[in-house]
């Protein structure tokens, strides 16, 4: 039996594969956000320096994970539409853009919250605040660059473009800005063993597959109206049962 | 390839002095934000010492800018970019060219202008130097981005404001390595790091750069 395996990259065929999709992970996301939450406010012990106002760490860090996951991610996509010219792909990064400056904006907000009665201020130009920051610039680029384009193939290209030399720069960018200034905590988790209590580890990492699954969720629902949106005029999408109602 | 790229440059140049005004603009619009400066943070000598750098730095960066939208723009409207992309002729070489040409009226005026503006601000004659140095490694890259972002919105309506939000969040490390410099040479530390990364990042864009942009351009044209 051969297998294909570009059967799922034509939008006609992902369409309903993302459809059958959504609820599952939409469903594990809801029940992960309220297991990772309830570890994290009720089992965590209290942190001995930092005292109640470190749980915020509980939503912190995850949504810092996924805004700069998610930017290689796009970029990735958005590579392979450019060199393989595949629109499925292109799509899946036009969909990323939004959750991923979502996610960038929640960290900032979240970090500045956490700034205040730890900092004593609510923002510090701190090294990784301010490539958070820029994080998020090179997130509202893409999407405006996109934006501004009618044609749709040559704003995926351009934005694709745009997303290629982003993710060159961004190496650049993180090194410059830590160079010139640090005063944000080390990570915490290590490879070689952690000086985090195992609850704290436990909320933590749930909540880091609660924001997956609801990115993956999100993503897919988007991606599924983008397909819609561009392939209106043809036959398959006027014989799906939601279309002919 | 040599003789294109003087060619280019040299064609770049002259429609340039025919648009004289085009050329002082930028070059205005430089003066009066550096100027802005004092009157809005106040006068006390001692204040405007220590942020004349990054005043400077930041004023170059918003009047590059300024300029990036006439890299491409005219030749796109009466057809010559059309023409030079069917040359046979490598199209990143002609770039360069265009590039090159950019950074010798807009950027050049900008680092020979910097030290009597610095003298304003009451900058010592060594700090004055290495911010001299470090604008004439950085302003060539800010015009090698740009160009980048130029190529991406060409002919968009609104491209202006969308290319200063594409290409300023990239052109950071650049303002962050020309003003360590300075105020590395001011605290007594060596600046050869600072300007060494500098002269790295020129390197880099100088290798990259003019093919993304031709790649850039070929997006926008098709």
């Amino acid at each position: 039996m051969t297998v294909n395996w570009f059967k799922y990259s034509a939008p006609t065929t992902f369409y309903g594969l993302a459809g059958k999709m959504i609820p599952w992970f939409a469903v594990s996301a809801a029940l992960l956000f309220c297991a990772g939450l309830y570890v994290g406010f009720f089992v965590a012990p209290v942190d001995a320096q930092q005292g109640e106002f470190y749980r915020i760490i509980f939503i912190h860090v995850p949504t810092s994970i996924l805004s700069m996951f998610l930017y290689l991610i796009m970029a990735g996509y958005a590579a392979l539409g450019l060199v393989l010219n595949t629109r499925l792909s292109s799509m899946m990064a036009t969909a990323i853009a939004p959750t991923g400056a979502l996610f960038a904006f929640i960290s900032l907000w979240t970090g500045a919250l956490w700034g205040k009665p730890m900092w004593g201020a609510w923002w510090m130009w701190d090294a990784r605040l301010t490539s958070e920051l820029i994080l998020l610039f090179l997130y509202l680029g893409f999407i405006a660059l996109h934006a501004s384009i009618d044609d749709p193939r040559r704003a995926d290209r351009a934005a694709a473009l745009l997303a290629i030399v982003g993710s060159v720069n961004v190496p650049i960018i993180y090194f410059s800005v830590q160079w010139w200034n640090t005063l944000h905590q080390g990570s915490t988790i290590k490879f070689s063993g952690t000086t985090m209590h195992v609850a704290m580890q436990q909320a933590l990492l749930i909540m880091l597959l609660a924001c997956w699954a609801y990115a993956i969720a999100v993503v897919l629902a988007r991606v599924r109206s983008i397909i819609l949106e561009r392939e209106r005029n043809t036959a398959w999408i006027a014989e799906l049962p939601e279309v002919k109602r | 390839m040599f003789d294109l790229l003087v060619l280019v440059i040299r064609r770049d140049l002259v429609l340039a002095m025919r648009r004289r005004a085009d050329v002082l603009t930028t070059l205005i619009f430089f003066v009066m934000v550096v100027s802005l400066f004092p009157l809005g943070v106040g006068p006390e000598m001692d204040m405007l010492r220590k942020m004349a750098a990054g005043v400077l730095w930041v004023a170059a960066l918003l009047s590059s800018m300024l300029s990036l939208g006439r890299l491409f723009s005219a030749d796109y409207l009466d057809g010559t970019l059309e023409q030079m992309m069917l040359a046979p002729q490598s199209l990143s070489m002609l770039v360069l060219g265009k590039m090159t040409a950019h950074w010798m009226v807009s950027g050049l005026p900008l680092v020979m202008l910097a030290p009597v503006l610095g003298l304003q601000f009451d900058m010592p004659v060594r700090e004055l130097g290495v911010l001299v140095a470090g604008l004439l490694l950085g302003t060539p890259i800010l015009s090698m981005l740009g160009a980048i972002g130029a190529a991406l919105t060409l002919g968009l309506r609104g491209g202006g404001v969308l290319l200063s939000l594409l290409v300023l969040p990239l052109c950071i490390p650049v303002l962050i390595f020309g003003t360590g410099a300075v105020e590395a040479v001011s605290s007594g530390l060596p600046i050869a790091s600072h300007l060494s990364l500098l002269g790295a990042l020129l390197v880099l864009s100088l290798v990259f750069t003019p093919w993304v942009t031709a790649q850039a351009l070929r997006i926008s044209m098709e």
